[in-house]
């Protein structure tokens, strides 16, 4: 598609797409050099909302630092949540009774699926159409008023404690979660007509972006970007935690590596989510949901830990090194969408604007989490 | 004093014109922003006035009491000219529309060829404002303008060709005239002309879309791609006229495509034609075009050409071949 | 030819099958809720600022000055102070500041207490227009609401 004759002398500009800009969402500012139309070369500039996440790591206790958890990545902090608090019971040696495990992950889903929505609004918001955003935000509401009814917050959940959850559930979750699933399952084949079968968004969509699946592998890109180039990695399926092995779900892959690949993989994740959700329903035990011996004063024992999670961008790892203090000494956080932006560069040469944007909305870019 | 009837005739319809024009540019705001609420679930504005109806004047206020920054280095002739450019023959056009069989300002006998020719002159309002301002994303903004209009004016030509053809005459009242008595007599539904029909209202439709810079097409005031358009530059009254400008052309489009397809001012069933079926159906095709915006996402510009050049083109002369053909023929 | 037809036939038919989409929505009643004319209830877990708990028997708050939520506090924003009162078993609280421009709602404080003594409020107006108006003294807050 792009007819791009190779000339001498190209008079190229620079364009900047600033960090104020309503489709780099979050602060993101990259420096186009552009020929005309097309992009020569895009250097992606980082760092506007750098808060130390991991120097604050190194002066907090352990406990302290789950609130930051959940304002790395405030659309699936549950997943963040879940990654800090494993690698921590991981180095504790803290055992996790059965129904916290599941109380974890079903609201950990929960999440994922309100982040696919509004990862989706978002995306047609920068393509040019209003309303589905406003239809995907009915639906995240409902989840919203769910989780707000289990732990008290709507966006930046705290939930997860070393050895458990916070608090149990109320009588009202378990059927109103129910409903959910069954007015969600009603609504996707609205999203399907409305938006995947549009004329207009499928000409905007197919074949635009290609992200081969070596550039993946070159640059580490996990999460929906990988499964839209063919890669099959899902931390749940092939480094599985918590609970997951027990139960049955697929994971999407697409061959074509263009932008409807991976806006593929997201919608049907979302189904996915859903069953994983009522399957957990079923089989929720009863039982406690904090394990019984956590000390106050937690002090693992000295050495190196790591633990990945599969949230909605990627595989989000938590490295922890301990020496043993009631600190961590060293705290480093792999965050998916740092790696997932940088082939950026590389995958937007000779594109033209719109569909270097339309890549950048379908990489489902949330900038606080690259700059941690 | 005797005065002439005639000068107090045209001094009416000339209030009236602009009356409406202007009543219109406000309100179809008020319109726009309450039916896309409703399709999006919520309620728009309601709390300036019963349902919101005084938004429109409030915001019309605003937009006077603002500064009329004239950035330093634009050409000053070309860049304070180009809102009236934009505007003026909009409401010229209105001077041939016929509303009813009595209510017309001047019934011209070329009154179709004189609508299109206002039209062109739009866009080079929009040219001249952009280069005016100095400032290169409104430049190459104003480039993709032409360009799409050029392409959609194409289509819509001949559209309005295989019409007169049809009804052998270029004055809209005697157009409407041919179509009276019952909508089996409207230009959509006479299959004797043509089988192609409904799909060359469907093709005049979407060329209307395109013209007047609405979504789907609407690349020109998009804001996630060049950061603004081609108004950049303009503030307060001045980006005031050419909205105002832009719903005009909305208007006008819409009657247009009323008179030349759905009869005018005829009735459904043939019983009381009238005035008020005119307005019934123009506003029926306002929605319509507000309600497709809130529905697609954006095109991309090369989309946006391939569907004229290669789609409405084609599809057009082919319509053009046959309805002469049967005409001949029949 | 046959695949260009197609497209263009399958292409608009999609959309009109978004416009009747949309067209169905708009005759639906609206989801949002006018606020502030109509307000929602608030859950019982919902996570306002922290508040004293009122000891039923003896009137006061159930604060032993442990300083347990100052230490689990992340960002430094209680401040809890106490002396020891002649007759009294144990120290008697004079000063409980809650610095709300640094909290983070994180719930530690409430999770540490050992006996039960604050409780998430469920208060969610609090536009001001200063910022001393957020340094809460949470005792004074408990005694003018008796």
């Amino acid at each position: 598609m792009s007819a791009f004759a190779e000339s001498e002398a190209k008079e190229t500009f620079v364009l900047n797409l600033g960090p104020q800009h309503p489709a780099t969402h979050g602060v993101l500012r990259v420096k186009l050099t552009m020929d005309g139309e097309y992009i020569v070369e895009a250097e992606p500039v980082l760092g506007y909302i750098h808060r130390m996440h991991e120097k604050m790591g190194e002066n907090r206790t352990w406990a302290q630092f789950l609130p930051n958890t959940g304002r790395m990545d405030y659309l699936h902090a549950l997943a963040y949540n879940h990654g800090y608090v494993s690698v921590v019971e991981r180095a504790a040696g803290i055992e996790v009774p059965e129904r916290a495990e599941y109380l974890r992950v079903i609201t950990a889903e929960l999440n994922r699926v309100s982040s696919h929505l509004l990862w989706f609004g978002a995306f047609i918001l920068d393509l040019g159409g209003f309303s589905p955003l406003l239809y995907a935000f009915d639906d995240r509401e409902h989840i919203l008023d769910l989780l707000e009814s289990v732990t008290g917050s709507r966006l930046t959940y705290c939930y997860f404690r070393f050895g458990g959850v916070y608090n149990d559930i109320d009588e009202n979750f378990v059927p109103g979660t129910r409903a959910f699933i069954t007015r969600l399952r009603g609504r996707m084949p609205m999203y399907h007509n409305l938006v995947t079968k549009n004329i207009i968004l499928m000409k905007r969509l197919q074949e635009v972006g290609p992200i081969s699946a070596e550039m993946c592998r070159k640059y580490g890109a996990t999460g929906p970007v990988c499964r839209g180039s063919g890669i099959n990695f899902d931390v749940r399926k092939h480094e599985p935690y918590s609970v997951y092995p027990e139960f049955d779900f697929e994971v999407p892959v697409y061959e074509q590596c263009d932008s409807m690949a991976r806006y593929m993989v997201r919608m049907d994740e979302i189904e996915q989510s859903l069953r994983i959700i009522e399957q957990a329903l079923d089989k929720l035990p009863e039982g406690p949901v904090m394990a019984e011996k956590v000390p106050k004063i937690l002090k693992p024992a000295k050495g190196d830990y790591y633990h990945a999670v599969e949230t909605a961008r990627g595989s989000f790892g938590v490295r922890v090194v301990s020496d043993g203090s009631n600190t961590p000494y060293r705290l480093k956080l792999r965050s998916p969408t740092f790696s997932n932006l940088s082939l950026f560069g590389e995958a937007c040469q000779g594109m033209l604007l719109p569909d270097a944007l339309a890549l950048m909305g379908s990489l489902d870019l949330v900038i606080p989490e690259i700059d941690r | 004093m005797h005065v002439d009837p005639e000068i107090i005739r045209l001094l009416a319809f000339l209030i009236g014109v602009i009356a409406f024009a202007a009543l219109n540019a406000a309100y179809l705001v008020w319109l726009e922003r309450k039916e896309a609420a409703h399709i999006q679930r919520r309620i728009g504005p309601k709390e300036v006035g019963p349902f919101g109806l005084f938004q429109p004047l409030v915001d019309g206020i605003k937009l006077m009491t603002k500064q009329l920054i004239v950035p330093a280095g634009v050409d000053p002739v070309l860049f304070k000219i180009a809102p009236i450019l934009v505007m003026v023959p909009a409401i010229m056009s209105f001077v041939t529309i016929p509303f009813s069989d009595t209510l017309v300002a001047r019934n011209l006998d070329i009154g179709l060829l004189a609508i299109f020719a206002f039209a062109s002159v739009n866009v080079l309002g929009l040219l001249l404002g952009a280069w005016g301002s100095r400032n290169k994303y409104a430049v190459i903004s104003a480039a993709r303008v032409v360009s799409q209009n050029v392409a959609y004016e194409i289509p819509m030509l001949v559209t309005v060709v295989t019409l007169v053809m049809i009804s052998g005459t270029m004055n809209l009242s005697k157009i409407v005239g041919l179509q009276m008595g019952g909508f089996w007599h409207w230009n959509i539904f006479n299959f004797s002309a043509s089988p192609l029909m409904p799909v060359a209202f469907l093709i005049f439709f979407i060329c209307m879309l395109a013209e007047t810079n609405r979504a789907p097409f609407d690349m020109a005031e998009a804001e996630s791609e060049l950061v603004a358009g081609a108004f950049t530059e303009y503030s307060g009254m001045g980006f005031g006229v050419f909205f105002m400008g832009e719903y005009a052309n909305i208007v006008i489009g819409a009657s247009v495509a009323t008179i030349l397809f759905l009869g005018g001012w005829d009735c459904p069933l043939g019983l009381f034609p009238g005035v008020h079926w005119f307005l019934i159906k123009m506003y029926f095709l306002i929605f319509t075009v507000i309600w497709i915006r809130w529905t697609y996402p954006r095109t991309t510009f090369y989309g946006l050409l391939n569907l004229s050049w290669k789609i409405l083109i084609p599809i057009s002369f082919v319509n053009l071949i046959l309805t002469s053909a049967m005409l001949k023929v029949f | 030819m046959i695949d260009y037809l197609r497209e263009i036939i399958s292409g608009t038919w999609s959309l009109f099958v978004g416009l009747g989409i949309t067209i169905r929505y708009f005759f639906q009643p609206v989801v949002t809720v006018q606020y502030p004319h109509e307000t929602l209830p608030m859950t019982p877990r919902f996570r306002g600022h922290i508040e004293l708990v009122k000891d039923e028997e003896t009137g006061e708050t159930k604060c032993i000055v442990c300083g347990m939520c100052q230490k689990a506090c992340p960002s430094n924003c209680i401040t809890v102070n106490g002396e020891k009162r002649e007759g009294v078993k144990g120290k008697v609280l004079t000063e409980y500041t809650l610095d709300f421009t640094k909290c983070s709602l994180c719930g530690l404080c409430v999770e540490s207490c050992p006996t039960a003594a604050i409780t998430f409020s469920k208060d969610y107006n609090l536009a001001g227009v200063r910022k001393e108006a957020y340094i809460f003294d949470l005792k004074k807050r408990l005694e003018a609401k008796n």
